[in-house]
């Protein structure tokens, strides 16, 4: 029988620590609503994510109030979009007319996020994938809820630069179309290397079309319940440290793979994966970069803030695997900026720094998330960060991610407001020096040699 | 039988056991078992109830009992056992 010290480790994780589940999300396959007409299509992707999605936040709801645990964020991701559409669209317009489509849908069954206005394009684009890109600033200026993502480059085909030029452009007119809003849509735009097709976490989620007609992903949450955990162990030698993390990950995963199981049960829709990702948000306690701390760093962005991420990253991944049936997504720690207080004062305060925060994309989950750079940065330069980033996932054959927000009229020294789990974020800099030429030659980058590996 | 865990924690006063019990037995509540604490002045109480037998869904129990907590100055929680189970026990 559970006695009253576990039951108040519970609730005090819940009501102290932010112990939440971030997000249950449905995946909703739409390629049997592929069709060439238009009004046609759009009236089948509607007519299919509200009939599938119609309990979906009810439901979350009631699990929420039945375990006594908070369910953040209902969403749903979908087929890559450029899959859906390219029989049908015939110009940039009819790509956005889409977006609206998903737009609708999702107010309609009251989730917050769709995503899956996306394009695979890791190793070359077809006219439709074109399109569907070059729609995006259009489409997220017109929408409210849609996010889009678009796969670049993966280890096993290596990196389509021509799309890494393109995005850099699209970034930056996406900033532009939604420049009252503080360039807001690029919040809403991810760009990818080795994207998961189970991604549960937005903007980068969509249903990958390896995946079956529907299903539940869920992500979890708890930096705020690490950390307190961790404050036990202060000054005790690394594996005990260890230890303790992954003791807590498990225990927050339990916590997920239940929700999960309760939430495919009631919907009857079969249960995916749990992202065991530390998805931080703005609220104070619950901060990736406090953990990073509480390992023993002044400040996120000091030297051993690589070290103690690569720590942190594996131990979660150890704890959760176990309590869980299936593991996917992007597992690992989060590090956005704009979403997480102790990343946000880091900044601020000089300690971290774009470069740093590179380096320590490599060793956990997405990558450059959430950060505010000057609106009157190159596109060839954010063409530079991405190729970058994506050259570290691909021969690390790990997923990475770019969603940077150049924040029209706006520079060093200035902060942006994106509201709600959004956050705010102060604009770093941008190494100033020039990759034009670089991307300007255009082509893909080759796979890499991965036989080598004695 | 799935139970419920109800959880009451706040400033010890007179009486805290009693309305809740009265509501649980209103309600045709079980109570199957009972554990109380005093930490630092904190009245600290946990039931193990079952609510099978009860008319009012889950949801309107639970904010019933929360309301109860507000009129009296405690908090309670009122939430499914396997919480607590899947995070506690392999």
């Amino acid at each position: 029988m559970i006695n009253i010290f576990e039951v108040n480790e519970t609730n005090k994780m819940i009501e102290q620590e932010n112990l939440d589940v971030r997000t249950i999300t449905m995946g909703i396959s739409l390629l049997d609503c592929i069709d060439s007409s238009l009004p046609e299509l759009k009236r089948k992707i509607y007519e299919k994510i509200t009939r599938k999605a119609e309990n979906l936040v009810e439901t979350g709801e009631k699990i929420s109030m039945e375990y006594g645990i908070p369910i953040v964020n209902k969403r749903i991701s979908v087929t890559p979009a450029a899959l859906i559409g390219g029989a049908a669209c015939r110009s940039i317009a009819d790509f956005a007319s889409l977006a609206k489509v998903l737009d609708d849908a999702a107010r309609q069954v009251g989730v917050n996020f769709i995503g899956g206005y996306s394009a695979l394009v890791s190793k070359g684009m077809t006219p439709a994938d074109e399109m569907l890109i070059r729609s995006i600033p259009q489409a997220l200026a017109s929408t409210e809820r849609v996010c889009s993502s678009v796969n670049v480059g993966s280890t096993r085909t290596g990196i389509d630069m021509d799309a890494i030029k393109l995005m850099g452009e699209v970034i930056l007119e996406t900033a532009k179309a939604t420049r009252e809003q503080d360039s807001l849509g690029c919040a809403k735009l991810v760009v990818f290397c080795n994207a998961p097709d189970d991604n549960p976490f937005m903007a980068g989620a969509f249903h990958g079309v390896t995946e079956g007609d529907c299903v539940i992903n869920v992500g979890v949450s708890g930096p705020g319940v690490v950390k307190k955990a961790l404050e036990s162990v202060r000054g005790a030698d690394f594996e005990t440290l260890c230890e303790m993390i992954k003791r807590t990950a498990f225990k927050v995963t339990r916590v997920g793979q239940l929700v999960a199981q309760e939430a495919s049960k009631r919907l009857e829709v079969p249960f995916g994966i749990v992202d065991l990702s530390l998805a931080p948000t703005p609220a104070v306690g619950d901060s990736v970069a406090e953990i990073l701390q509480e390992i023993g760093l002044e400040r996120t962005g000091a030297p051993g803030t690589t070290a103690a991420l690569a720590l942190l990253n594996d131990q979660v991944k150890k704890g959760g695997v176990m309590a869980s049936t299936a593991v996917g997504g992007l597992s690992g720690a989060f590090i956005p900026v704009s979403e997480d207080q102790g990343m946000i004062d880091a900044v601020t305060a000089g300690a971290l720094t774009l470069e740093k925060l590179e380096a320590m994309t490599c060793v956990c989950s997405v990558g450059l998330d959430m950060i505010a750079i000057p609106g009157d940065t190159k596109a060839s330069t954010i063409s530079g960060i991405i190729a970058d980033e994506a050259a570290i996932g691909m021969v690390n054959q790990k997923t990475t991610a770019v969603r940077l927000i150049p924040v029209i009229g706006k520079t060093v020294g200035d902060t942006v407001e994106f509201g709600g789990l959004l956050g705010h974020a102060p604009i770093i800099s941008v190494n100033p020096f020039s990759c034009d030429a670089f991307v300007e030659r255009g082509g893909r980058i080759p796979a890499p040699v991965h036989s080598f590996k004695n | 039988m799935k139970k419920t865990i109800i959880t009451v924690v706040g400033n010890d006063t007179v009486g805290i056991i009693a309305r809740v019990c009265t509501y649980l037995a209103e309600n045709n509540i079980n109570i199957l078992d009972i554990s109380q604490t005093i930490v630092q002045g904190y009245f600290n109480m946990m039931m193990v109830a079952d609510t099978s037998k009860s008319e009012k869904d889950h949801g309107t129990l639970a904010r019933e009992l929360q309301d109860i907590g507000d009129q009296i100055g405690v908090v309670i929680h009122c939430q499914h056992e396997d919480i607590f189970n899947r995070m506690h026990r392999i």
